[in-house]
């Protein structure tokens, strides 16, 4: 195994050598389950195709990754596990790992290490949140606005959502709590480090309640990350969160009308995870997809295609031009130092205690 | 209705009193339509289209003749349009022309009464004419929706949007990307391709077992008829999600042991579990229309055959089968649209190897709502028109041929 590693660490050529010597225990075709869309799109390009040169395999691409745990659940209870590897945000990873629904990795010794020699958990860093979960990226909610409606004075910090004055029209919003609590009591005077201190007391709960109650009625509630952009194109709405590599799409690739703020910006992690209950040969393919699809180049690569930045310290240095514009990327990536001067990182031990209670509590203020 | 059309001189109506107010009503409209959209204001819009509208219906009474005063409406109110609005403007005005001089000369000429009988009185006729542009809005609003897609299938950006270029019957605005797209992006051939498989055999598969059962179940000496009734078109009455939730714990199951011990493929018992839940989806509708068809069948015709010597299955095949027809095609027909439609049970019961149209374009609304599902949903319309158009074709030769007369 450790043979292996430093082979496919060096380069992808041997990666096929290795494979084919290995390829009577792996399983030929693989299914993938990811977001679909532009997402999809960007792993196609960055992983699978090139894994798919190398060794000849199919793999089949399922956009399901929104009802990746139910579906777990349920294919679980079934007895009959259709997904090899998952995509799933890193909140989902840490849940799917609590009900052993997804098999633990070993960072280590299952994943390349960096060019340098720096091991792979190392190299990851605090993206690793969970055992069973392999960060792919970097990706960050995030609000968007149009230029054309905003007067003189397009809005610079997060509080502008909360600003009916300066900025009247509807607003768009996510139907969840994740993010919007967050906001509202930074809006509210709340100290940033406090919030989720905050957040934890019933108190501080209905104090995010009022103040987006104060918005209620000029807000659009999306489901999906695709309709805040939709939105905007429309001149719907004057502002809406959702996705900073949607707001990019909308903005470098389609030219619509529309900034985006950075400020006070959501950071979350998306990755891999890989079903439990596997048999053998599609693990074993699972596996070497993974120490392929998972080194500093391939995530590196995915920066080619959106604006999500590696989960990898050692990939950052590599981000290069997007694919088609011929544009830098490495200046819309949330994790960009001129992005970042004021970033909340998603406490997700407060998510994981709170979510349940929380997401019952949203429904219900919505509902009145 | 046809024997009492009356056919003599309508009594002209007053010019002042009737036809100058009632075309002024209409132009007004048009002017509220055109005051919003150009920015002019509700209010101005609608004097002047007023005005318009009682002029238009004088001039064109008292001094031009009925050709003339068409063409001239058309011309006048297009270049006012093109002058106020762009081209758009001009669309809008040439249609707006249009309906204007036919108004007037439909009111003038006493059109309005032509298809009733002389002795109807002022309330009949006017309910006569409301009941029909009643109909004419039911219509509208049935289809309209269906019809806001097509243009916006053409749309040249990667939005759901009507832009300003598109609204200006700019060129620019408009491209095929979103046809390319769908021909070429295999995230869309797969799903084509699997529809294509899917709903065929789901089609075969109900209409063989569904045409059974109606005719089983139309004999009079088969016990508990009504109760296999209902369990047969259960599948139409369950909400669909409460089915697939349960088909997809029973075809796992039986996808599994079809792989133990046929050796057969995950791809293929993917594929067979899909075609059958889609085929007991699809059977009620067969059931439904066969029976019905069977409620008028002569049954001293198979008495007739039988006497004569022929076999059940004979009677059945050269028989029975001939003159229902007509209600197993429209049973295939809802049959084959029921799968190709189908999103929630193949959502449950299909693997990503299965992944049908719906299930993309479902997939697309959600995560990127990109215009290619427009194209795709443009393509259907036209494919279902087409598939209903020669359907009805071949129902209506087939019965000229039988010699009955087409209903």
């Amino acid at each position: 195994m450790k043979l292996t590693t430093t082979l496919l660490a060096t380069s992808a050529l041997t990666l096929a050598g290795s494979a084919a010597f290995s390829e009577a225990h792996m399983a030929d075709t693989m299914t993938i389950v990811s977001w679909g869309g532009a997402y999809s799109a960007s792993q196609q390009g960055a992983y699978h195709d090139p894994y798919v040169a190398n060794t000849g395999i199919t793999v089949v691409n399922d956009e399901s990754s929104g009802e990746a745990v139910a579906k777990l659940r349920a294919m679980n209870e079934a007895g009959n596990i259709t997904w090899d590897l998952v995509d799933v945000e890193a909140a989902d990873g840490i849940r799917l790992c609590d009900e052993g629904l997804a098999i633990e990795i070993d960072h280590d010794t299952m994943l390349a290490a960096a060019p340098d020699g720096t091991s792979a958990s190392d190299d990851f860093g605090s993206s690793i949140v969970s055992d069973c979960f392999i960060p792919q990226i970097v990706f960050s909610t995030t609000v968007g606005y149009r230029t054309d409606m905003v007067g003189d004075t397009p809005p610079t910090d997060i509080c502008a959502i909360f600003d009916l004055e300066t900025y009247p029209g509807k607003r768009a919003l996510a139907k969840k709590p994740l993010a919007n609590v967050e906001w509202a009591l930074l809006c509210d005077g709340v100290a940033k480090d406090d919030i989720y201190d905050v957040l934890a007391t019933p108190e501080g709960q209905d104090q995010a309640f009022a103040k987006l109650d104060t918005i209620k009625a000029e807000t659009i509630w999306w489901s999906a990350g695709a309709e805040t952009p939709q939105l905007l194109a429309d001149g719907e709405v004057v502002m809406g969160s959702t996705f900073n590599g949607r707001l990019f799409s909308a903005i470098a690739e389609q030219n619509q009308p529309i900034g985006m703020l950075w400020d006070a910006q959501m950071l979350d992690f998306d990755g891999w995870i890989v079903p439990a209950g596997l048999p053998e040969e599609r693990l074993a393919r699972v596996m070497d997809y993974l120490m392929f699809a998972t080194d500093t180049q391939r995530l590196a690569d995915q920066a080619k295609y959106i604006s999500y930045g590696p989960a990898r310290a050692s990939s950052a240095p590599l981000v290069g031009n997007h694919g088609e514009l011929g544009i830098p990327m490495a200046e819309h990536m949330p994790t960009d130092p001129a992005n970042s001067t004021n970033v909340f990182v998603t406490n997700y031990e407060f998510w994981a205690d709170y979510r349940d209670d929380l997401d019952a509590k949203f429904q219900s203020w919505l509902a009145q | 209705m046809a024997s009492v059309v009356y056919n003599g001189t309508v009594p002209t109506p007053s010019l002042t009193g009737f036809t100058m107010p009632v075309t002024a009503a209409m132009g007004a409209f048009f002017g509220l339509i055109a005051g919003q959209s150009t920015g002019l204001g509700a209010l101005l819009g609608i004097v002047v289209g007023a005005i318009a509208g009682a002029a238009i219906a004088f001039v064109l009474v008292t001094m031009v003749s009925y050709k003339v005063g068409r063409w001239s409406a058309i011309g006048v109110i297009g270049i006012i349009g093109l002058l106020t609005g762009g081209t758009i403007g001009l669309v809008v005005g040439l249609i707006a022309g249009a309906l204007l001089g036919w108004c007037a000369y439909w009111l003038h000429l006493g059109g309005y009464r032509k298809s009733l009988p002389p002795y109807a009185t002022s309330g009949q006729v006017l309910w006569h004419n409301t009941f029909k542009f009643i109909c004419g809005l039911i219509f509208f609003f049935l289809i309209a929706p269906i019809i806001t897609i097509i243009p916006l299938s053409f749309n040249a950006q990667d939005f759901f949007t009507f832009t300003p270029e598109m609204l200006a019957l700019d060129p620019a605005g408009y491209s095929l990307k979103h046809y390319q797209d769908f021909f070429t992006n295999d995230d869309w051939l797969r799903p084509m391709k699997n529809s294509l498989i899917i709903a065929p055999f789901a089609t075969i598969i109900s209409v063989s077992l569904g045409t059974l059962a109606a005719i089983g179940l139309s004999q009079s000496h088969v016990p508990f008829r009504r109760g296999i009734m209902a369990i047969l078109i259960s599948p139409m009455i369950v909400p669909l999600i409460i089915s697939a939730t349960g088909m997809f714990f029973f075809y796992s199951q039986m996808g599994l042991w079809m792989e133990d011990n046929f050796g057969i493929s995950k791809s293929l018992s993917g594929y067979i579990k899909v075609i059958l839940a889609h085929a007991a989806l699809g059977i009620p509708f067969v059931i439904i229309t066969v029976t019905a068809t069977l409620v008028g069948f002569d049954n001293s015709l198979t008495r007739a055959a039988a006497n004569m010597g022929a076999t059940p299955t004979v009677t059945f095949f050269r028989v029975q089968m001939p003159l229902i027809l007509p209600g197993v095609i429209s049973g295939a027909l809802f049959a084959f649209i029921t799968s190709f439609d189908e999103v929630v049970v193949v959502l449950f019961v299909g693997a990503a190897a299965q992944k049908t149209l719906p299930w993309q374009m479902f997939t697309g609304l959600r995560e990127q709502i990109s215009p290619t599902i427009l194209a795709v949903a443009t393509i259907l319309v036209i494919f279902s028109i087409i598939l209903l158009a020669t359907v009805e074709v071949l129902r209506r030769r087939s019965e000229r041929l039988r010699g009955m007369s087409p209903t």
